[in-house]
């Protein structure tokens, strides 16, 4: 009688490029699920020895420390100036840009505008929790209105400050990028989504397409005072309205 | 029905529990009066036989604390020897 | 080689090229727009790369990337865009990454005036950025230094990894003068073991100027910082000496104020009064020890500046109270003359 034995195979484990150790991100951030995702592309395009990450001031601004790529840090806001001079130095290094949404969408909203004005053959992962993490949870430019944060403890109020900018809408109205899409880290099939977005970002510029911009909405439990799963959801219930997911632009 | 064993790494697990509402089959669960050496409630799963390796919560996993192996059913030669049957 | 007739600002592009620098990135800003623009149309043609950011934020900042990236790399600007780089020059420094730097000076503070100045003094010498750095300052004097500087500028930024800022001020930049190009200096620095190019075959590098652990980490950045700049401040001091041996009074000038001293001199001395020149051609390292021997026996020095009295105090530190330090300044762009310095030092004769 034969006998059932069971044999085991890995399906799922760490990416290659994604380094063993501890990352410093709070239980339930969006940070470490991406890492990940970046990690499994790089791992499956092959690029580890020509991918340049450019991580700047923000949370992330360790990423180089979780992948094993050549990393360089930038001063907050300048990642795509950073990432622009690094990638006409190498053209054929496969540059990116991970930033946050102060960094992106505050004070370095002219270098994110007119690196994708250029053109720049980058990729820009942005990763928008709609608050400064790194600092303590300070209102950013992709607060919700009424949201509450330390430097907007009665809620955002538009009358005041504003409301929040989509940045692939801002993005799309300039010609020269080729890819634009938003996706979501809050769920497992949103994750699936965000890791393809990543792929088609770093294929367009393996294959010199041009400029791609990712924006993946992202939970921050600790900044939002939040659970983690109450964060994830709060993501899909609440911020998704305001920034709608979905492609809006694949050349 | 594909079958699979997820590996927790309690010491990496910071207790975020976004792979216990990730779960379809609903087989993980917070550890309940242990801890890991930061102190966190760690995820376990409570009835691998139920695991069907669909990946979910090492997907969400935001810190590479999830592994998962598929079990595939590998008829083997009987051997007389070593067979203890 | 042949004289050729140049632009102060053109000049420096054209030594930045026979320098190797094959990337530039600048910005809009009278009185250096001569620089940018005969780099827009020079890289081309020699397969660099020249791009006119968006700000002069974003400059320093693509310098840095190219600089990370092993790159031999120029930004230029002046006074009020060199402001805006402090930050990206900080950060350069604390990342240990070499650059070239150019403020062709104007009339400050604020929006100012777009005659040639020299108020920068104290934030490239001093450092106008925030934390513990230095940059290596040269003063060109004239076209045919700036173009020299310049090449000098590259070897000196990629032996030291430290950023060179070529300190010059808008009348020189827009000043054409004959000069010879410099040649190539023909040195080689190999960036192998930090520049970033892909980890192939090797480790990953990382280029950050952030230290978090372990808790002493920035302090040991901080002193390998520090030994360097002893170790430039001993090797790299430049300077000009002209009739200062037996002169009686000493001039002590920078850059555009060191040339009409020069010819204060002569004055001078045609009027029968033995006056000399000492004129610091890096401002940072300051040649502190040599004016001080320059100095030694003099009756009386008076530095020249268009400004309000900024390198005056490292002169004052350099010869201490060994003799009197008087002190000339013109402001607002305004240049100082001949006349009014013979007749200054004349006036300690009586």
């Amino acid at each position: 009688m034969p006998v059932e034995t069971l044999q085991e195979k890995l399906v799922y484990g760490r990416p290659q490029v994604l380094a063993d150790v501890p990352n410093h991100y709070c239980p339930g951030c969006g940070h470490g699920i991406i890492h990940k995702l970046l990690a499994q592309c790089i791992d499956e395009l092959g690029i580890q020895q020509t991918t340049i990450l450019v991580a700047p001031v923000g949370c992330s601004v360790l990423a180089y420390n979780y992948i094993k790529v050549d990393g360089c840090e930038a001063a907050h806001g300048r990642a795509p100036a950073v990432a622009t001079g690094i990638k006409r130095v190498h053209p054929e290094a496969t540059v990116i840009a991970y930033q946050g949404d102060g960094d992106l969408l505050a004070i370095g909203t002219a270098e994110t505008i007119h690196a994708a004005n250029r053109g720049e053959k980058i990729t820009v992962i942005f990763v928008n929790n709609a608050i400064y993490g790194m600092t303590g949870g300070q209102m950013a430019p992709t607060t919700l209105q009424a949201q509450k944060t330390k430097t907007s403890p009665y809620g955002r109020n538009p009358a005041d400050v504003g409301y929040p900018i989509r940045a692939c809408e801002l993005i799309n109205t300039l010609d020269a990028p080729v890819f634009i899409e938003r996706c979501a880290v809050s769920s497992v099939k949103g994750i699936l989504k965000t890791k393809r977005a990543i792929m088609k970002g770093l294929r367009n510029q393996v294959e010199k397409k041009g400029y791609s911009f990712i924006e993946i909405l992202s939970m921050c439990p600790t900044g939002w005072g939040m659970e983690p799963r109450e964060a994830a959801a709060w993501v899909d219930s609440d911020m998704t309205p305001v920034f709608p997911l979905g492609n809006l632009r694949d050349r | 029905m594909s079958r699979g064993r997820p590996e927790l790494d309690r010491e990496r697990c910071k207790g975020c529990t976004l792979c216990v509402s990730a779960c379809p089959e609903k087989i993980l669960v917070m550890s309940r009066d242990q801890f890991n050496r930061q102190g966190v409630p760690f995820a376990v799963c409570f009835d691998e036989s139920r695991c069907t390796a669909c990946m979910s919560c090492a997907i969400i996993c935001p810190d590479m604390a999830i592994r998962i192996f598929r079990l595939t059913a590998a008829a083997s030669e009987p051997n007389v020897a070593a067979s203890d049957g | 080689m042949a004289v050729t007739l140049m632009k102060g600002n053109e000049a420096i592009g054209e030594a930045a090229i026979i320098a190797g620098c094959r990337h530039y990135f600048g910005y809009p800003i009278t009185p250096q727009n001569e620089l940018p623009a005969y780099m827009s149309m020079r890289l081309p043609k020699v397969g660099g790369t020249f791009l006119q950011a968006e700000s002069e934020v974003a400059a320093i900042n693509m310098v840095l990337g190219a600089s990370a990236a092993g790159a031999r790399v120029m930004t230029s600007s002046s006074s009020p865009g060199v402001s805006l780089k402090m930050e990206g020059i900080s950060y350069l420094s604390g990342a240990e990454l070499p650059a070239v730097v150019v403020n062709m000076m104007r009339g400050g503070p604020g929006l100012g005036n777009i005659a040639g100045a020299q108020g920068d003094y104290f934030q490239a010498v001093k450092g106008g950025g925030h934390g513990d750095y230095h940059c290596i300052v040269l003063a060109p004097n004239g076209v045919q230094e700036l173009a020299d500087l310049t090449v000098k500028a590259f070897d000196l930024a990629d032996q030291y990894r430290i950023v060179v800022i070529i300190l010059g001020d808008g009348f020189i930049g827009q000043m054409s003068e004959p000069i010879t190009l410099p040649a190539p200096s023909g040195r080689v620095f190999d960036k192998s073991a930090w520049m970033l190019s892909g980890a192939t075959g090797r480790d990953p590098h990382v280029i950050a100027s952030m230290r978090l652990a372990p808790d002493d980490a920035l302090a040991h950045l901080n002193a390998r910082l520090q030994d360097k700049y002893r170790v430039i401040e001993k090797a790299e001091c430049m300077w000009e000496k002209s009739q200062a041996d037996d002169a009686e009074f000493l001039l002590v000038g920078f850059g555009l104020s060191a040339r009409i001293c020069r010819s204060s001199v002569s004055a001078l001395r045609k009027a029968g009064v033995r006056a000399g020149l000492f004129r610091p051609i890096t401002l940072w390292p300051f040649p502190s020890g040599e004016l001080a021997r320059a100095a030694a026996g003099k009756k009386k020095i008076l530095v020249v500046e268009m400004n309000a009295g900024q390198m005056v105090e490292d002169v004052r530190l350099s010869v201490l109270s060994s003799v009197p330090v008087d002190f000339l300044g013109t402001l607002g762009g305004v240049t100082p003359s001949v006349d009014e310095i013979v007749e200054r030092v004349r006036s300690y004769a009586r």
